[in-house]
């Protein structure tokens, strides 16, 4: 096989894959009603998995190559406290950025 | 034909979904650098973006094309890096289930953390909304961001310049994550699941393919439900 037939095998490959996991259960139950328990964890998904994708990411940032940086972490916990306390993405996400920057420079 | 277009709707969600645009712009951007560099042609690249949608699990597929690992190794690994979107795509189907297999398939297509946080997040904020307001919504945000994922990447293959370094915005992902996470945390269940992910996800980033990430996301949703129920006894008791 050419290099340039292997790399399109691979496109395709993780496209079917990527839509296969995207579909899966979007396809499969659609409107079957599914029992209480699971539900029950369904609700949380989403807090479940973003704060472990983040995490290592903030803890172990890869532009410092690993190392814990004191810039990200305040950045990280001023985006996380602006969040929850005014339940609004926006001014989270400004606090987070101002206070990256700030930290960037002066730290 | 049912009708699952609601306009205001739609305009919230494209509203919601905007300030993403910042940090797919970067990341497409840099893809498309990296990816030229590789020695990929134009087509590829794009193939990459537009077939997949997933920047994490193209990085990684990238990273082991660049060592030479067998194809197989490849797509395996770059798959495990989007196990996660079956999750998403389980939660998801509590909402949009009844849309007809069609439109599912597109939701099911579109489906990238931003549309899906953002969508959860004001499903759970507005449970009175319907299934027409469920899927405007979701449209909305996927509607900048979507676009801008392409176009990002083809900026980055034919400029072959990402932005500088010291814009640290290698940290923009990361902010947007956790923004979304902070309203998140309504109850005592939601915080309980997002501290247990947490703790998961640091003492399991041992494993390989990003499997630290699923242990983490079964752990901290089997801790919401149990959290919620003990609540809820409590309450009835």
């Amino acid at each position: 096989m050419s290099e340039s037939t292997t790399i399109w095998v691979i496109i395709v490959a993780m496209g079917l894959g990527s839509f296969g996991l995207r579909f899966l259960f979007l396809g499969v139950i659609g409107d079957r009603q599914m029992p209480e328990w699971v539900l029950r964890h369904l609700r949380y998904t989403a807090v479940a998995v973003l704060p472990g994708l983040v995490a290592p990411l903030v803890l172990w940032p890869a532009a410092t190559e690993g190392q814990p940086d004191p810039a990200r972490l305040a950045a990280a916990a001023v985006t996380l406290g602006v969040g929850y306390i005014t339940k609004n993405v926006l001014a989270a996400i400004f606090g987070g950025a101002a206070t990256l920057f700030l930290g960037l420079y002066f730290l | 034909m049912a009708s699952y277009w609601d306009r205001s709707t739609f305009w919230r969600g494209f509203r919601d979904g905007l300030p993403f645009v910042l940090v797919v712009g970067p990341f497409g951007m840099l893809f498309g650098v990296v990816a030229t560099e590789a020695g990929l042609p134009l087509v590829q690249v794009m193939s990459f973006s537009i077939v997949v949608i997933a920047g994490a699990a193209q990085f990684t597929a990238l990273q082991l094309m660049a060592d030479n690992a067998p194809t197989i190794v490849v797509i395996a690994s770059a798959l495990a890096v989007n196990l996660r979107m079956a999750m998403y795509s389980a939660s998801m189907t509590t909402h949009l289930g009844p849309l007809p297999v069609w439109r599912r398939a597109l939701v099911a297509y579109s489906l990238v953390d931003q549309s899906y946080a953002l969508s959860v997040m004001e499903y759970e904020k507005r449970p009175e909304m319907t299934l027409a307001q469920k899927t405007s919504y979701f449209a909305g945000v996927i509607a900048p961001v979507l676009p801008n994922w392409y176009l990002a990447t083809l900026v980055g293959a034919l400029v072959g310049q990402s932005i500088p370094d010291s814009f640290a915005l290698d940290f923009a992902v990361p902010i947007t994550f956790l923004a979304m996470i902070g309203p998140m945390l309504r109850t005592k269940a939601h915080v309980a699941a997002a501290v247990v992910s947490v703790v998961c996800a640091l003492l399991f980033a041992f494993l390989p393919w990003n499997l630290g990430l699923i242990v983490a996301g079964i752990a901290g949703m089997m801790t919401g439900a149990f959290v919620e129920l003990r609540t809820e006894n409590k309450d009835m008791a």
